[in-house]
This record gives structure tokens, sequence and C-alpha cells, in this order.
């Protein structure tokens, strides 16, 4: 879309924007709009010059300044907003679908009503709209208590399973917030164990006990950034490299990988970081033919010496 | 631009822009009048009567060289307000005129009103930040802003307790817009076991969010069937073929049961008894049905659907589980041992090596804390 279709569109919206409100003041409705104050003013005298044919005194947009604030005493029949796209509708409808599918949405009742109101407002441009479905992951046992605790502020002692290394363990933690991603339920908190921001998987939270204590995670404490996956591996995590077969590329597509070389017999050389070589070694051993461990050498001897181990209880 | 030695006067980057800023500034000025004319008339009006009212397109018809720019001009406007969802409707301006005329119908143009309690208004507010996807997240911030404009009153702030994190991915909208016109696509897809991706037809029903993970579902007009495929694996480009309304949607179909029936099936019928080592093997005790304690080690009962899948998961516990029971999943572990004991040999390192080796192998979790979960355990 070209600047002025952008400005135009910004422009036809602006009046009855104003309209509503009659003297606003101009900062507040550009900060509200998201312009800077130049912007708007220059925006108002290009409206100002616009209207009806004639282009009469009578004709044109008007509208009266008292010291910082406008009010519209004209509009020349642009009074209304613009219809929404199928795209805006699209983008609106489809979030509102994937809210009221939340679970534990405190107010799934307002999102409901919000949405019919906004389908029957866009008209047909919520055609589109109509042909995406939702459903968000049912992993909820934990999800009543976890905002219960995060609403009262408290810190929480839970058993935790952390299934990198196969452990049961209880920590205590300073809960943060509530997010879905990636199809699953976490809880983010300032774990007191380690010291660092953690993403506690409910489905994986056994037992969870509140506190006297507050809530209280550190001012470092930052919420993760989880565009890009919950899982990010960093640089200090040991690189492990797998070859791979057929059955197994779907290890390329589920974890980030840092390097995917197709090798002449149509295996692939896969490297990725894993956070803990024990659930590397057990993803290994669960592929059988299809993922041989290739480094670093603790691991392709930690797959073997488990291997010989296991089998000889079966001898 | 020349050496400025030769050049009596270089115009300053400060005056390039005041005129490119004049430029655009004239041609919004233009088509906001070109909006409020076409609103204001009953009538269609036909280029030269728009011509001879909107400014902007002053020109002189009987030169051919002028009136051609005004025709390039005003099909560019036109395209634009189209493009901007503007209703522009054709239509004959009298039943003398062959010339087509134009008109914005104000019912076709005006968001009609919106009422909004202010927890919906909340809701849509918060809707409107949900997307990561640039393209969706600037729709939906324009979408709300013709709300505001409505007179909707959006508090940027409000939060729900709970935030879901939605991604797309880049196919998202070309496809629930070719399933929302019915009209036939074409993709090149690639599902990881496959070694090129293959071409596919599909005319798509629509697009299912299940499990954080996009697919689309529709006649796939080479195999003949429905099937469904998996956003994320679709290479390049979405390209429309055909018309619009070319097929409808099965009736009764319900796109989520679909979706959910073709990622498989989940009945866990089968009852497997394995011993767990004491203290060992914690994913398996919370899976597992009962745990009763005894001296070689604790007996597990687990339920399963498929025996392979459950021995693949199984055998990442290594020596902590032995299955006892019953004999194909015990048939089933035993083969995959086997198969990474050869594939692993024992390496030829001196002891104290292999020591140092072994003493390495706890590490500790992720700096984000996030954990790499097998997702494809037997769940």
């Amino acid at each position: 879309m070209t600047a002025s279709v952008d400005r135009l569109s910004r422009l036809l919206n602006l009046v009855p924007y104003l309209l509503g409100r009659p003297g606003i003041r101009v900062a507040d409705a550009a900060a509200d709009l998201g312009v800077t104050e130049d912007q708007l003013r220059d925006d108002l005298e290009l409206l100002w010059v616009c209207g009806l044919p004639g282009y009469g005194p009578g004709d044109l947009i008007d509208m009266s300044f008292d010291g910082d604030s406008v009010t519209i005493t004209y509009d020349a029949g642009i009074g209304r907003p613009l219809r929404l796209t199928p795209n805006e509708a699209l983008a609106l409808i489809v979030a509102l679908r994937l809210l009221a599918e939340t679970p534990g949405l405190p107010n799934r009742e307002s999102v409901e009503r919000a949405l019919a109101k906004i389908e029957s407002a866009a008209g047909d441009a919520a055609d589109t709209a109509g042909r995406v479905a939702v459903r968000l992951p049912a992993n909820t046992d934990r999800l009543a208590d976890a905002q219960a605790a995060l609403a009262r502020g408290r810190a929480l002692r839970i058993t935790y399973y952390t299934a990198g290394r196969d452990e049961t363990a209880q920590r205590v933690i300073d809960p943060m917030r509530v997010l879905f991603a990636s199809g699953q339920a976490y809880l983010e908190a300032w774990c007191r164990r380690a010291e660092a921001v953690r993403m506690f998987r409910l489905d994986r939270i056994d037992a969870m006990t509140e506190l006297e204590e507050p809530a209280a995670p550190p001012a470092r404490a930052q919420p993760t950034d989880v565009r890009d996956g919950v899982f990010q591996p960093t640089p200090d995590l040991p690189l492990v490299t797998l070859r791979v077969g057929r059955q197994a590329r779907w290890i390329t597509e589920y974890y980030p990988c840092e390097q995917v070389t197709e090798e002449p017999d149509g295996r692939w050389l896969v490297s990725l970081r894993a956070s803990d070589l024990r659930w590397a070694r057990r993803l290994v051993l669960g592929q059988g033919l299809a993922v041989e461990a290739v480094g670093p050498p603790e691991l392709v001897e930690a797959v073997g010496e488990e291997a010989r181990a296991a089998l000889s209880a079966y001898q | 631009m020349g050496a400025a030695v030769f050049t009596t006067r270089l115009p300053t980057s400060r005056e390039d822009a005041a005129s490119v800023d004049s430029v655009s500034r004239n041609r919004t000025e233009r088509l906001v009048n070109l909006v409020i004319c076409l609103l204001s008339t009953r009538r269609f009006l036909t280029a030269a009567q728009i011509a001879a009212t909107v400014p902007g397109y002053e020109h002189n018809p009987e030169s051919p060289k002028e009136h051609e720019a005004f025709q390039r001009k005003f099909e560019r406007d036109k395209s634009e307000l189209r493009d901007l969802g503007v209703p522009l409707e054709t239509g004959s301006a009298s039943a003398f005129d062959t010339e087509p005329g134009y008109r914005i119908a104000r019912p076709e143009y005006e968001l009609p009103d919106v009422l909004l309690e202010p927890d919906e208004a909340a809701a849509v507010g918060i809707a409107g930040r949900l997307w990561q996807h640039a393209g969706l997240s600037s729709a939906a911030s324009s979408g709300l802003l013709k709300l505001r404009a409505a007179g909707v009153e959006v508090d940027p702030q409000a939060t729900l307790g709970v935030e879901p994190v939605v991604m797309v991915d880049p196919t998202f909208s070309p496809l629930t817009g070719a399933a929302g016109d019915r009209q036939a696509v074409t993709f090149s897809y690639r599902p990881p076991e496959a070694d090129e991706a293959m071409r596919r037809r599909l005319q798509p029903w629509g697009v299912v969010c299940w499990r954080g993970r996009w697919y689309v579902v529709g006649h796939d007009l080479d195999r003949d069937a429905a099937r469904c495929f998996r956003l994320s694996r679709i290479v390049g480009e979405v390209r429309r073929v055909g018309k619009p309304g070319a097929f409808e949607v099965p009736d009764g179909i319900n796109l989520i049961d679909y979706v959910a029936q073709w990622s498989g099936p989940s009945e866990h019928s089968g009852r497997a008894v394995v011993r767990l080592r004491h203290g060992r093997a914690a994913g398996v005790r919370r899976w597992a049905d009962d745990v009763t304690p005894g001296e070689e080690g604790d007996l597990a009962t687990v339920r399963y659907s498929c025996a392979e899948r459950l021995a693949g998961w199984l055998v990442g516990y290594g020596a902590d589980v032995v299955v006892l029971d019953p004999p194909e999943v015990r048939e089933a572990i035993v083969e995959l041992l086997r198969r990474n004991a050869e594939r692993h040999p024992a390496p030829a390192l001196p002891p104290a090596r292999l020591e140092a080796l072994r003493a390495n192998l706890p590490r500790p979790l992720g700096v984000n804390g996030a954990e790499q979960a097998w997702s494809r355990e037997v769940r």
C-alpha cells in the first residue's frame, strides 16, 4: 500500500473519530491514534480543504479549535468510518475466537458477546473468518490454581517434573504470568532454585502449594519472548550431532536445528542444541534404526552403554 | 547525479522530500474529495463529470496526451480506493450514456453501529494485540482504529490474566482468503519424510488451529479425496487457480474433527506391565495407572495404543525400565535396544577418559528454563 493510501485511510477514519469526541485535546487524540501531534495537525489542515463539490465555505469539512482542543462542526458526509475489510475482520474475529477458546479465561462470556457483535458489524467481510476453526489444548487441570495464585500474588511451592532430566523435584517459584504457546499452557515464574526465569508446563506440575509470602520476582526477571518458540537454544548448551533417517526427519521440524546436511544415501546429518545430554540419549534410543548418535563422543558412548545394560535384563 | 563541480544548483535532499511530500499530499487530498463526491451522489458520475468536479483532475480533454494522463491517474485512484475496501459501484449514468459511471453506496461504505459494553471492548482490544504476525497484526490494528472511530473506547492496558501467544504461518492469509472465496489453490508441499516438495492442488474448505499448529483442510484434486496439510510444510507461495465460487464445502463437515481424527488415534486400550528401578523413571511413574513397590523394582501398569510407540518411549529410560508383559511390547523394546547397541559400539577409549566423559554427562537446563519435551511420548 502506498503512503498516500495509508494516509487516506487515516484521514477517512479521523473525521468520525473526532466527531464522536468533541473538544478532544489534539495531543490526546494524537497519542490515542498513534501519530505525532504535528502529523495530526497536518492531517487536520488537509481535511480542512476537502469537502463536497462546490467547495464553498458551507461545503468544506469544518472544525473549530479552542486552544489545544478540536471539534468537528461539519463532516461533509464522511462521519462514519469505512467498513472492516475481509482481512481486518479475519484478524479480529479469529483472535477473538482464540481468546474465547483459551482455557481458564475468567470472562469468556464478554469475549463471546464481543465476537457476536464484531461478526455482525463486519457483515460479508466476516465470511473469510468463517472458514477458520480453532481449538486450543485442554491440559488445564492446574490452570485455575495457577491463575488464582497469580491473582493473589503469592509465591508457590511446586513439585515439577523435568522431562529433560526425567526428574521430579520441589521448587519455590514467584509466578509472573500464565500463557499458551505452541499448544501448551505454561506458568512463567522466577525460580528461586535456579535463580532465573523459567517456563513451567502446567501438565508437568504434579503438586502446588501456595505460600504465605508474596511473590517477589526480582527486577531483572523479564518475561521470555516466545515468538520463536518456547525453547530457545543458547550457545552454551551442548551441541549434539545425529544421523537421521527418513522416519525420524520430524526431528528437524520439531526442534530448532543449527544445521541440516543431506548425505548421499538420503540420511540427514543434523546438529541441534540439547538442554541435557540425557534428553538426547532418550531421543536417540527411542528412534531405533532411524537415528544414530554421531557426537559428542559421550553421547555416542552413553547410548551404546545404556542399550547394552538394558538388553542384559532380557537375556 | 553529476559531480557537484559542474552543477550550478543541486536540489537539497530536503527540497526533494518536500516536493515528494506535496505530490502525495495533493494526491491524498484528491482521493478524499473523490470519496466525498462519490458518496454524495445518487447518480452514477462518468469519468468526464468527475474530472470536471473534483479538484486535482483538471485537464484539457481535447488534448489526447492530457486526456490519457487523466485516465491513467483516474484508473490508479480507483484501484487504490478498492484496495482500501471502498465499495466503488459502476453503472450507467443514463440510458443514453455508454460511458460507465461511478458512485459509492453509502450503506456498503459505512461501518454499522457497534455498541460494545466496556468488558466487550476490553476483549476486542486484547484480541487486536494477539497476533505476532506482521500482516495480521497490522490488519487487527487498522480494524481496531475503525472501531474506535465508530465510538468504541478500547483500553490499551486491559489484560485477561491468560495470554495466548498466537503464531501463524505466512500462508495463513492466502489460504483463508481462497477458502472464503471458494477458489482452488496450488502449492508445493513437503512433509519431512519426503525428499522433494510435491505440487498439490486443493479446494480449500477451511483453516484449522489444532493444538497450536495450523492446518488447511480440503478436497485434494489430484488424490480426489479429502486431505489436510500442515501450513508449516508448505514451501513458497500459495497460488489461486480457476474461478472463485468453483466448489461447495460438503454439508456438515467439522474441520476440527477432521484434523483431530487425522492426527492419530489416541485410544489406550492395551495394558503393559513394566518393572522400574527404585527411585528412577519418574516420567513412567507419572503416566502409570498404578505403581506397586517390589523388591527387585517397582511394578507399574501402563496403558498404550501402539506397541511400537510404547516401546519407543520406554526405551528412552534405558536400564531403569524392564518390560515384563505383553510379549509384543517386550519384543519391540528388545529389537530397539539391539539396534541401538549395534549402532553405537563401545568406543576404544581408555577407561580414565571414559570416566571423564561420563562425569560430564549431567548438564544444567537452558538459560530460559524451557526444556525440550519429547512430545511424541505415548500420551
